[in-house]
Parts: structure tokens; C-alpha cells; sequence
């Protein structure tokens, strides 16, 4: 067991477990966007960051990454943290503001507009949908391409994955679009692709044969770039 | 493409089980100049890896390419040392030339254009590279020139297994004075003078300037196998660089190749056919 304390509390955990485990385990809570439970870490969004360590060695980590470590000090919201979390969400904000999730996020952070950039992104490669689609459904369909700025996720030679199983796992964890293609739950659903509120995808019976990461959407011919 | 050409790219690697997936790529992206999407599936199928990630290497990288390329690759260099000198001016006349924009292929197929990071000629920036044959401090007029020859065709230097015969034009690394000797001509070209000594004679020696010949002149006869030393007949200083030769292991004698710039490399010892030809910019 390893010894730690967490806002000034006293607490063991097992070697291992990760700060954001041991953080939520004791009940204070972390924000998260590119961490899921039975998913590898991985590190992206930055949101869950934590600040650990004393005076002037004292550095924000990213907690869903750094495991547990003898005598650590961490603070899961000092006002360091918290700036930086309300940075990060302006960020994302900037990228992705359609998405509820981060919307949700921004507003109980009380972040409340933006000052970069507007951007409408349907993605904020966090991720999710790699993993899960690798991890979980062993299906490995869909990865990223490409890289910096071009950066983007999709099946390879963006034609629909032969792989691909069309579960639904990807769309159904991401944060950015999980409100896209909604279709068992048709009264909620917007499409992210074509920000319709009655996604033409949901009166075709053959939905079965497509998937999102289709360029351009098969159903709203809307090319999603 | 031929699939089961492919299949044997691969299982030369091992079927990737040691090598990596980069190395198989390379090999395929040598022989068909691009990566045919037909080729990537038998790569993942065969190494037993996701077409994904197969898929993003080969998009991860800029050296591979997805489309097909033209027959000449027409390379801008946008570093930081070409760009301050104009290198996005420079990049921007070549699409507006050859009407094609940066990495796509002309229609008949022939150049490709591209703009990279560096190609280590910063000093003789802007750098623009054809097939391997570089062009340094290129100024607008010359764009035309340059994709005229490109066109053409320069033909990529194969180091070491280049036969082709070839002039050239050397000075000296230090002082940048021409070795050429105008008044003794060597297989009907001028020829280069440099001062040797060897076994405490010192002496001149005339070669062949054409890159390939190993006609040589001179005032003392060095023995086979001698390692000879070679000095610059202006500044006197040794012409000796870092490399040693791939044949014997000798010492290499640099000289700077004018006009393109670059490095000609040639071995010091008498009778080794040693040579090479750099034409990576001034590495000295
Ligand atoms: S729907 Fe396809 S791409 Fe998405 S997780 Fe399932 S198998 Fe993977
Ligand atoms: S598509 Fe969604 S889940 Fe996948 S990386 Fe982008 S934001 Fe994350
Ligand atoms: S398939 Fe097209 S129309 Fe349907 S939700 Fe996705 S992007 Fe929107
Ligand atoms: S949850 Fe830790 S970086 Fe995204
Ligand atoms: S920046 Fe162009 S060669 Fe280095």
C-alpha cells in the first residue's frame, strides 16, 4: 500500500492505481473527458489535471496517468488547478461548442464564453472511439490519421471499415459527437454532422448500412471535414 | 501493382515480425514511387496488424505518399534558414508554374511537387532540390529553368553505382579557390590541380575533372596503394575531411563542387577507385 495525501487527507492506496482512481475512490471529484473506465489511459484532454508537490516544485500532472507515489501531496483543486481546468475548457469550448458534454463540463466551471478563435470541430481526438472500438470491441476499425494539424480520426482511406461491426461504441462514448446519430433515441437526437434536428439518416429503414465516419454522411451528403 | 510482389516485400522483412512496419513501406514506396491502397491491405493482412495502423504510419510520415507521384520530385525547402530567405515566394512560383499546388502531380504525370523542412544546405538557402540534384540560392527567374530540367530529367545521383561520366567544376573547401587548371586539359576537359605529397615528395597532380574517370597527371609516380596526402596548391592547407573511403578505408579528399554546390569526395589512396559524390550542401 502507498501512502499519500490527497487536499491534506491522509489515505493508502494500492500500488498502481492511478491519482484520478485514488482521487474519485475518496470522493473528490475530477473531471475527465478522454478517460472511461476499462479503457487504457491515455492522456489527452488534460482536464483531469492535479497539482502535486510543494512551493516552487509544485507541477500540474495529468492524473488519469501518474500512479500513486509514497508521501505525494496532491490537490485536486487548488486555484492553480482550477485555472488551468477553466483554460482547457475554454480551449475546447473553441473547438467543439456543439458538444453537450463539454458544454456541460464549461458551465460547472463556470466558463462561460471563449476568447479564441470559433471553430467548429467535430472532433477533439480524445481518443475514445479508438479505444473502445480496439479495447473493448476488438474490432480495431477505426485509428487516427495523419498528424498535427491534419490530424483526424476515421476508418483507413476513409471508405466504410470492413472491420467495423457497426456497434456503435465509438459514437456512443465520444464527447464530441454522442448526440450525433442518436437514432434509438430519435426525439433527442442532433446530428453533429449537419447540425439537423431531424437527421435525414433516421427516416432511411437501411440505416443499418451506414456509419458515421462516412465522408461525405451517406444519408446528408454533408461532407464532414 | 503487383500483390504478389508485395507479399515479398513483406516476407523479406520476416513478415514483419522484426523489422518494422516502416522499413516494408519504405521498400514498397521505392519501387512504385507511392503506397497503392491495394498494398497496404496486403501489408496489414499479412503482418497480421490493423489496416489501421498500417494506415496511419502511412499517413503519419510525409516521406510516403498515398498517391501516385510524378516521375521527377520537385522539392522546396520551407526550413527556417529557406524561409526567411524567400522559400515560400520561391514555393508559391513553382505551383504557380508547373499549375499545380504543393504535393500534388502534374497532369502528364511528370513532377510532383513537394516542400520540406531542411534539406542541410541552410547556407545556401533557398535550397530546391530535383530529384536529388540540388539547386541552392534559387531566385524566381531561375524557377522556370529549374522545372525545365526537371522535366527533362537530371536523374537521381546513385552514389558509389552512378556510372555515368559527368564534368565537374572543384575548389578548395578552405579558400574557395578553383582547383581547375585551364591550360592542361585531362580527357579533353580541364583538368584539376592539386599539390601531394607522399614518402617526403611533394609534387603536383593533375586529374580528370569528369566525375568517373580516373585519369590522373603527375609530376612524381606514387606507387600503388601509397595513401598520398593532397593540399590545396593556394592555401596549402590539407584537403582532409572527417569520412574515410567505403573501399579501403583510406582518409577522403573533399572538394567543393561549383555551380550546384555540394562535395565531391574522392579516396586518397593511389589506385582505389574510391569516390563519391555529395551533393548534400557544404557538410564540412
Ligand atoms: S461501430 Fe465500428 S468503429 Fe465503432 S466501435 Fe463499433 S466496431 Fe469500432
Ligand atoms: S470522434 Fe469523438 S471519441 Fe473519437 S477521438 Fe474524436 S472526440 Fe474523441
Ligand atoms: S449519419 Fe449523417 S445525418 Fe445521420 S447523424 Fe450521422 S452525420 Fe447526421
Ligand atoms: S482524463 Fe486525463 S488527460 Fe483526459
Ligand atoms: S532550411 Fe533549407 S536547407 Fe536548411
Amino acid at each position: 500500500m502507498i501512502s499519500l495525501t490527497i487536499n491534506g487527507l491522509e489515505v493508502s492506496m494500492e500500488e498502481g492505481t492511478t491519482l484520478l482512481e485514488a482521487s474519485r475512490f475518496y470522493g473528490f471529484p475530477v473531471p475527465t473527458l478522454c478517460h472511461l473506465d476499462g479503457l487504457s489511459p491515455y492522456g489527452a484532454c488534460r482536464l483531469c489535471v492535479v497539482e502535486i508537490g510543494q512551493g516552487a516544485n509544485a507541477k500540474l500532472v495529468s492524473s488519469c496517468t501518474y500512479p500513486v507515489e509514497e508521501g505525494l501531496r496532491v490537490r485536486t483543486a487548488s486555484s492553480r488547478v482550477v485555472k488551468a481546468r477553466k483554460m482547457i475548457l475554454e480551449l475546447f469550448l473553441a473547438s467543439c461548442p456543439q458538444s453537450k458534454t463539454i458544454q456541460d463540463l464549461a458551465s460547472s466551471y463556470d466558463v462561460r464564453q471563449q476568447r479564441f478563435k470559433q471553430e467548429h470541430e467535430d472532433c477533439i481526438l480524445c481518443g475514445l472511439c479508438v479505444r473502445i472500438c480496439e479495447e473493448q470491441m476488438m474490432a480495431k476499425a477505426i485509428g487516427f490519421r495523419s498528424r498535427g494539424e491534419k490530424r483526424s480520426l476515421g476508418a483507413p482511406f476513409d471508405l466504410k471499415s470492413e472491420a467495423c461491426r457497426l456497434c456503435g461504441a465509438c459514437m456512443y462514448v465520444c464527447p464530441a459527437c454522442q448526440l450525433r446519430c442518436t437514432y434509438t433515441e430519435p426525439d433527442k437526437a442532433i446530428c453533429g454532422g449537419c447540425a439537423n434536428l431531424s437527421p435525414p439518416c433516421l427516416e432511411k429503414n437501411s440505416f443499418d448500412d451506414m456509419m458515421c465516419y462516412m465522408e461525405p454522411c451517406v444519408a446528408c451528403e454533408i461532407k464532414k471535414d | 501493382m503487383n500483390p504478389e510482389h508485395i507479399r515479398e516485400i513483406v516476407d523479406h522483412h520476416e513478415g514483419g515480425k522484426k523489422a518494422g512496419i516502416i522499413s516494408i513501406l519504405e521498400d514498397i514506396q521505392a519501387q512504385y514511387s507511392y503506397l497503392p491502397e491495394e498494398a497496404l491491405r496486403i501489408v496489414a493482412e499479412k503482418t497480421g496488424r490493423s489496416l489501421v495502423d498500417i494506415y496511419g504510419v502511412a499517413t503519419f510520415y510525409k516521406a510516403f505518399s498515398l498517391k501516385p507521384r510524378g516521375k521527377h520530385l520537385v522539392s522546396v525547402c520551407l526550413g527556417t534558414a529557406c524561409h526567411v530567405r524567400g522559400g515560400p515566394r520561391i514555393a508559391e512560383e513553382f505551383e504557380r508554374q508547373s499549375e499545380i499546388k504543393t504535393g500534388e502531380t502534374t497532369k502528364d504525370r511528370e513532377i510532383t511537387l513537394e516542400t520540406v523542412n531542411c534539406l542541410g544546405a541552410c547556407a545556401l538557402g533557398p535550397i530546391v532540390t530535383v530529384d536529388g540534384h540540388y539547386f541552392s540560392n534559387v531566385t524566381f527567374p531561375r524557377v522556370k529553368e529549374i522545372i525545365h530540367k526537371a522535366r527533362a530529367g537530371l536523374d537521381r545521383v546513385d552514389i558509389q553505382t552512378d556510372e555515368r561520366i559527368f564534368p565537374v567544376e572543384v575548389a578548395c573547401p578552405r579558400c574557395n579557390h578553383s582547383l581547375m587548371d585551364r591550360h592542361h586539359y585531362i580527357d579533353g576537359y580541364p583538368s584539376i590541380r592539386v599539390t601531394v605529397s607522399f614518402r617526403q615528395k611533394h609534387g603536383w597532380v593533375r586529374l580528370s575533372c569528369l566525375y568517373g574517370s580516373f585519369s590522373v597527371d603527375q609530376e612524381y609516380e606514387a606507387p600503388r596503394d601509397t595513401v598520398v596526402n593532397f593540399f590545396c596548391p593556394h592555401c596549402h592547407a590539407e584537403l582532409i575531411g572527417a569520412s574515410e573511403c567505403m573501399t579501403c578505408g583510406a582518409p577522403m579528399v573533399p572538394m567543393l563542387v561549383r555551380g550546384e554546390g555540394g562535395m565531391i569526395q574522392i579516396c586518397s589512396r593511389r589506385g582505389c577507385k574510391g569516390h563519391m559524390l555529395d551533393l548534400t550542401g557544404v557538410n564540412f
